[in-house]
């Protein structure tokens, strides 16, 4: 197709525009950074601090927009219930925990008093999903793209004013476990047990998870089925089974997130999940949607880049009030990622796969 | 491709007028109900003398519309104000200050029922401009108790005075709303809350003499309430002699407190201030003693966090904590009867702080709704909309539970008398401010 010396003069505009733009944003980090840094604010173990919050933050993400990735993969369709699913395993575990902290049993078995609520969580999670996706997703999965969609954002608004129906709007306190208070020493800095525990316990929950789509039977299907559903129909696989394990399996990890995000910031609502749930949508398309490390990588970065940012670049530009703008740190990178890498970090090996 | 751009510019246009159509349409649909035309032809027709007679229904020479209850219809009135989410129970509590109002009343305004519905608005100015929208458009209301949050008034209060509304919040406190310079949107809107003026400046007045603090810090979450509260707050607390070394602001769904608190240490304040709502409130307040330099510094916040619903959300650490509030043991009129039927009615303490202050305001309403309307001997109700609203601004020393109330020509109708609060105990079940033996919160300053 011919194109005209007008067209080509715009294509021109817009790609310069895109490459200021580029040029704007690392600027703008880099100036603010420099900024940052000399005027001294921050002591190291401050920055320590920072950093060790956005992994513990990130791991949360990352263990959340697995669930994304995983229904993404599989059925090209966004679960954007996914985040209501995470909150029903917060308020799960709340009631579990509750129980278990008064009757002093957490203080006598501390490792279980955290496991066993994350176990009961990752159970109910799983339900909870299992159920949605029978009910809201089953029916539709031969409609066009958008009718599942529409279908996933009534379920989400279901599953908010169920809770709020069941437990009311109030906020309840998750109940801290005492042998997690304090600080342990790491290589001379000094950081919150809950931060290492969450961050242990969502790498721990990843590289599970990780293995089991890697090396079992059940995972190579999962695979299969992502790949492409008819094919693998015709090579055995229940391919409505695999769904709804990659469904159950999703939102085990997203009720294994909640409960270790209420033992970091101790509140449990029903709306709890709108957030987390987008930003962890945020970091799945970040990392390359579909794409099961990248997720990882994906959550792990944006909760780095919020937890350091404002504190980072944004004062060093002179703004004030820098944690108002934290989410638009999120959502920049998210632009910035659509606009110029739409495949996410990692998506690039993805789509050679699958080509 | 031109034909294209000519057909694009063309849509975008046509929407952009009907935009604007449908933009200019909502207050002409809201004024229809006044009935404006019928009433400046009733009077030609020289009838006007006849006023002292029982006026016949559509007869209506209010500048903004009168509302007419035929025997058997209620007199309706709503609440407006936040019922759900976080800070559902500030909205929660409010309204059972109208419905005990409405009990006292018998239910029954000259024989006929009094509807109260609720509209929530969700503590956010998008949601005050919808509410306002949806209540703009029923004729059958005559007035309106709300909002909760100032942020809502903001949002929401040019809707309802165009409309002929008039509307009396017991929670806004953001000063610039009965500013004598607020503005024609504002004709419709008064309170009987108090100021954040005294507010502020009774919370710096003890943080500076009673605790001795010099460097104080606040944090707000961008809430017209927060934002207003802090600031006055710094004023008053740099009047006094001391230093501001830090505000800082979140978002009002953040989370994760630690970078910001972090910021906050590092200034080393010996105050913290943030009187901010109580999702915001809960995050802070149980993050705050993990975060090095702030395990010991006193914090404080205000009556958007005067709940139970704080102690839920906060944990152990919100033991300690000052909480600023209208001081209860103040309030003139028969407080410890409202406790009683509140008690008998709902079980329980009272969920946060303007109760009475609803209580009050929608006495106010049906005194002045007394006033104004006009009753047919059939039983027909006529409200002239304008003179409802002068003769509630005309309320002079009303006798109120929270005080002997006036209303100013800016629509301040409260008695501020503030006091400030510390938790005892945190447990959310033992909260009881208005306990005579055990208090939780308890006063400790004046």
């Amino acid at each position: 197709m011919r194109t005209s010396p007008g067209e080509r003069l715009l294509d021109l505009a817009v790609s310069s525009f895109l490459w200021g733009f580029r040029i704007l944003i690392v600027a703008a980090i880099v100036i603010g950074t420099i900024a940052s840094i000399r005027a001294g604010k921050y002591s190291s173990d401050q920055w320590i601090g920072f950093v060790v919050l956005g992994i513990s933050q990130g791991s949360i993400y990352a263990l959340i927009a697995l669930g994304y990735t995983m229904v993404y993969g599989i059925l090209r369709m966004i679960n954007f219930a996914h985040g209501e699913i995470f909150m029903s395993g917060a308020f799960s575990a709340y009631f579990l925990a509750t129980w278990l902290n008064n009757s002093g049993f957490v203080d006598r078995n501390p490792v279980l008093g955290l496991l066993i609520p994350i176990l009961f969580a990752m159970i109910m999670s799983a339900s909870i999903a299992m159920l949605v996706e029978r009910i809201a997703y089953r029916p539709l999965r031969e409609a066009p793209r958008l009718v599942p969609l529409i279908s996933a954002i009534g379920a989400s608004f279901f599953l908010q004013y169920t809770f709020r129906g069941f437990f009311g709007p109030g906020v309840y306190a998750y109940p801290p476990i005492k042998a997690l208070d304090g600080q342990w020493n790491v290589f001379g800095f000094g950081i919150l047990k809950v931060q290492i525990i969450v961050a242990v316990a969502a790498a721990a929950m990843m590289g599970i998870l990780y293995s089991i789509v890697q090396y079992t039977k059940i995972g190579k299907a999962m695979r299969a089925v992502s790949e492409d559903k008819d094919t693998a129909a015709l090579m055995g696989i229940d391919v409505n089974q695999i769904i709804v394990t990659t469904f159950a399996v999703g939102a085990a990890m997203a009720g294994a997130a909640g409960v270790l995000y209420s033992l970091i910031y101790r509140q449990v609502f029903f709306l709890m999940g709108f957030t987390p749930g987008i930003k962890a949508f945020t970091a799945a398309v970040l990392g390359g949607i579909g794409n099961i490390p990248g997720a990882m990588v994906g959550g792990l970065v944006l909760g780095i880049f919020e937890s350091i940012g404002p504190s980072l670049f944004l004062e060093g530009l002179g703004i004030t009030r820098p944690y108002q703008l934290k989410d638009v740190i999120a959502y920049t990178m998210l632009v910035m990622i659509l606009l110029f890498r739409p495949s996410g970090i990692l998506g690039e090996r993805l789509t050679k796969k699958k080509a | 491709m031109k034909r294209l751009f000519t057909m694009m510019s063309l849509l975008v246009l046509a929407s952009m007028i009907l935009t604007a159509c449908g933009g200019g349409a909502a207050p002409t649909q809201a004024a229809a109900p006044t009935e404006a035309p019928a009433v400046t032809e009733a009077p030609a027709a020289t009838e006007a003398p006849a006023a002292t007679e029982a006026p016949a229904t559509g007869e209506c020479t209010d500048e903004l519309g009168c509302v007419t209850i035929a025997p058997g219809e209620p007199v309706h009135i709503a609440y407006w104000g936040v019922l759900s989410g976080a800070d559902g129970s500030l909205g929660e509590d409010s309204k059972r200050g109208v419905e005990i109002a409405i009990d006292d009343m018998g239910g029954k305004f000259h024989d006929h029922d009094i509807l109260l519905t609720t509209e929530d608005a969700g503590c956010t100015p998008e949601g005050g401009a919808t509410a306002a929208a949806k209540l703009a458009t029923d004729t059958s209301l005559v007035g309106l108790i709300g909002s909760s949050c100032s942020d809502e008034t903001v949002g929401g209060i040019a809707t309802l005075t165009n409309a002929g509304l008039t509307t009396i919040s017991p929670s806004n406190t953001r000063p610039a709303l009965t500013d004598p310079n607020r503005g024609p949107d504002y004709a419709g809107y008064l309170r009987t809350a108090h100021s954040d003026a005294f507010q502020g400046k009774a919370v710096a007045e003890f943080a500076y003499n009673v605790l001795g603090a010099r460097k104080a810090a606040t944090l707000h979450d961008g809430s017209s309430y927060a934002q207003a509260l802090q600031q006055v707050f710094a004023d008053n607390f740099k009047s006094l002699g001391g230093e501001i070394v830090a505000q800082e602001a979140v978002a009002k769904d953040a989370t994760d407190m630690k970078p910001v608190l972090t910021t906050i240490a590092a200034a080393k304040p010996d105050f913290f201030y943030y009187p901010v709502f109580v999702a915001v409130g809960g995050y802070v307040t149980a993050q705050i003693r993990d975060v090095p330099g702030l395990e010991t510094v006193p914090i404080a916040g205000s009556d958007g966090i005067f709940t139970a619903d704080l102690l839920k959300g906060a944990g152990p650490n919100v033991k300690g904590m000052y909480l600023s509030s209208p001081d209860f043991s103040a309030f003139t009129g028969d407080y410890a009867g409202f406790l009683e039927k509140h008690k008998a009615k709902y079980g329980g303490s009272t969920l946060s702080t303007f109760h009475a202050h609803a209580y009050d305001a929608t006495n106010i309403l049906f005194a002045a709704l007394e006033k104004a309307a006009v009753v047919g001997a059939d039983g027909t109700i006529t409200v002239p909309r304008k003179a409802l609203r002068d003769a509630i601004y005309a309320t002079k020393d009303f006798p109120g539970i929270t005080g002997n109330l006036s209303c100013s020509p800016s629509g301040d109708c409260g008695a501020p008398v503030i006091a400030i609060y510390q938790v005892e105990n945190a447990d959310p079940a033992s909260w009881n401010p208005a306990d005579p033996t055990n208090p939780n919160p308890k006063k400790v300053y004046p």
